[in-house]
């Protein structure tokens, strides 16, 4: 039988019309409620990075240009720049990951009540200031530092360790910033996994490594995806940290930005710096999705 | 089949018998396992029934030994295993929301134990396909188990569980997420399943129906202890106590009297003229609401028959059977089962007949006790 819809004569059709139009008002009145969010993206997303991008295409004389572009590919310098971010961001994932993963494995084999308080822990630096916090490593790690200090009293090493001012004090910094990025995804990831799987692992025979190998790694694996992407993605475009404990020497995309900016007041230049970063972030994220189904370890459709 | 020393040591499941003594586990100041003695033979389809913390689960963990009780021994033939880790028990079992890896296909999760004990690939293959084809999901292997229902999935947990060829074969609740007809179908086949591996299984359950149905024996648990083992009809035909029968089955309890002489009788009728065992104490009466039958005039053989008169309080229709409550002696319940006869013939009672009831002697039940009336 073909239904037509319009039809209003059929008795099948009773309210037909009347139904669908309230069910379009109410997806109307559903969709109207991101309306301020989606203005807002407009203003401070949409509109300064078109306008980033306008700026990246004008030469110093006010006429459109590629010169900027056209530098990045000429001077050694860009290239380096690019690849100490992605090196030091991929560093600091990596050291997120050693640190996270048994602390977020931990986490979730407490007892819920306990790990809620552990996990203020992990949280409650979260809280504080991003430039406290990244202070505070330098009173640490400085040579004149509590570590430096603490270690050579203690005899393990004599002269002090350069331990900031340096691809280490960055690293440190980073880590302990990008910490709970990891861990709080991760951690949500492994209390879903049920328990019993881990038994039945046992059960037919895994021993415990084994056990923790094939079903329960593989099952938190999407956690550690989500988060290693987030902290991955976040350090690609770091300035704080890295301009403080790198001490100038770990040029990364965003201490570049400023440094154009305060010495050469070029805005242009600026712009196709944030301009190909940015890029390069949305090309990371793409082959990511691409390579680890990332639309399920985000959120969680199948 | 013969010369395969390495992958085909575990070619015939010898069944095993398990031996469990004095096995206590405490949680705080509740026992969970109250030194539970138990007995399970080599073969046995064996079901601890009890309710919801009675401990039956506590029990089957610590089979499988995801649990570690405070003291006690569980034996599977000669062998001591309250000290041995899970994965080296070599026992099958089923959980109650099956635990099948979602990271792994049908065949994936079936093959999981055999890949563990370094079976090649061939004869894996050809496991899996026996084992799908035993629980009745050939051509399933390449599924992924968010693809199955909920009875499939049942079926694959099973045949994982029993693909390894354990020696044991322990099942948590496998049912109770199954809709009633797919359970009472899954029973039967369960049954049958159990009959062709030949593997000694121990079944939790806390349904007594269930229970009833698949059983060679019934173990009924409550408060961590072991307070009844026995055949189906043991079970039911004689509960140990109160508890028991009231758990298992419909009945109504009634307080006998005793006197001197130790004859025990419910309102001026003598039930037995001896209380059995120990004497001291309240005992009642159990009776089954279908052993009950409606007497017109005189009964065939007075001397074996108990009598109750009383008045319909209410009536329902159930379908196969019709159900009523009456009141009897002016202050006890009696609940009535009558099975349905021809559709014209049913017994129709209203609310306010007064109706006279029969029980075959050897159908009245004394327990000690008096239940929570």
């Amino acid at each position: 039988m073909n239904a037509s819809n319009r039809g209003n004569e059929d008795p099948a059709l009773l309210n037909a019309m009347a139904l669908r139009a309230q069910a379009v008002r109410e997806q109307r009145m559903l969709l109207s409620l991101a309306t301020p969010a989606v203005l807002c993206v407009i203003a401070i997303i949409v509109i300064p990075v078109g306008w980033l991008f306008y700026l990246s295409f004008i030469g110093g004389d006010g006429q459109p240009t590629l010169e900027h572009y056209q530098k990045m590919l000429t001077y050694k310098s860009y290239a380096r720049v690019f690849v100490t971010t992605f090196q030091v961001s991929l560093l600091t994932t990596l050291v997120c990951i050693l640190i996270g993963y048994p602390l977020a494995y931990f986490l979730a084999i407490l007892p819920q009540r306990l790990a809620g308080l552990f996990m203020l822990t992990v949280l409650l630096p979260f809280w504080t200031s991003l430039l406290v916090r990244t202070y505070a490593w330098l009173v640490l790690l400085q040579k004149k530092g509590l570590l430096n200090d603490f270690a050579i009293a203690m005899g393990l090493w004599e002269t002090p360790i350069k331990l900031v001012y340096n691809l280490t004090g960055t690293l440190i910094g980073m880590a302990h910033i990008m910490l709970p990025f990891l861990v709080l995804p991760l951690y949500g990831a492994m209390r879903k996994i049920d328990r019993d799987l881990v038994h039945a692992a046992a059960n037919l025979g895994a021993s415990p490594v084994q056990a923790f190998w094939k079903v329960y790694f593989p099952l938190s694996l999407p956690g550690m995806v989500a988060g290693s992407l987030i902290v991955f993605v976040l350090c690609l475009g770091f300035y704080v940290t890295p301009a403080v404990l790198g001490g100038g020497r770990v040029m990364m995309v965003a201490t570049q930005i400023t440094a154009i900016l305060e010495n050469q007041f070029d805005w242009g230049a600026a712009s196709a710096l944030g301009v190909v970063l940015l890029i390069a972030t949305l090309f990371v994220l793409i082959a990511a999705a691409r390579l680890l189904k990332l639309d399920v370890a985000l959120f969680g459709k199948r | 089949m013969s010369s395969k020393p390495d992958a085909g040591s575990v070619t015939d499941s010898t069944a095993l018998p398990i031996h469990i003594r004095g096995l206590t586990k405490k949680y705080g100041q509740l026992y969970a396992l109250d030194s539970v003695d138990l007995e399970i033979a080599s073969g046995e389809f064996l079901t601890l029934l009890g309710p919801s913390g009675s401990g039956k689960t506590t029990l089957l963990m610590a089979i499988a030994g995801f649990n570690r009780p405070d003291a006690g021994s569980i034996r599977f033939g000669g062998a001591e295993m309250v000290l041995t880790p899970p994965h080296r028990r070599d026992v099958g079992m089923v959980f109650q929301n099956y635990a099948l890896f979602p990271h792994m296909n049908v065949a994936e999760n079936i093959a999981f134990p055999l890949k563990l004990r370094h079976i090649s690939a061939q004869e894996r293959a050809e496991r899996v396909a026996v084992a799908l084809e035993t629980v009745q999901l050939s051509g399933f292997g390449e599924r992924k188990i968010d693809q199955l229902s909920g009875g499939q999935r049942q079926r694959v947990a099973l045949a994982r569980a029993f693909v390894f060829r354990p020696r044991i074969l322990l099942m948590d609740e496998p049912l109770s997420a199954l809709d009633k007809k797919l359970r009472e179908r899954m029973q039967i086949e369960l049954k049958h399943l159990h009959d062709q591996l030949g593997v000694t299984t121990v079944y939790v359950t806390h349904d007594q129906r269930e229970a009833l149905t698949m059983s060679d024996r019934i173990a009924v648990i409550n408060y961590g202890k072991l307070v009844q083992i026995g055949t189906p009809e043991e079970i039911y035909n004689r509960p140990a106590n109160a508890f028991v029968a009231d758990f298992i089955g419909e009945s109504t309890l009634l307080p006998l009297t005793r006197d001197g002489s130790g004859k025990l009788s419910f309102e001026d009728q003598i039930v037995a003229t001896a209380a059995p065992g120990d004497a001291a104490g309240d005992w009642s009466l159990v009776i089954r609401p279908e052993r009950l039958f409606i007497v017109q005039g005189e009964v065939a053989n007075p001397d074996q028959t108990l009598r109750f008169s009383g008045v319909v309080r209410d009536f329902v229709f159930q379908g196969e059977s019709a159900f009523a409550i009456l009141s009897v002696g002016g202050h006890y319940e009696l609940a009535v089962r009558f099975g349905s006869t021809s559709s014209s013939s049913r017994p129709l009672l209203r609310p306010g007949d007064s109706v006279s009831l029969g029980l075959s002697r050897e159908d009245a039940i004394v327990i000690p006790g008096q239940g929570e009336q």
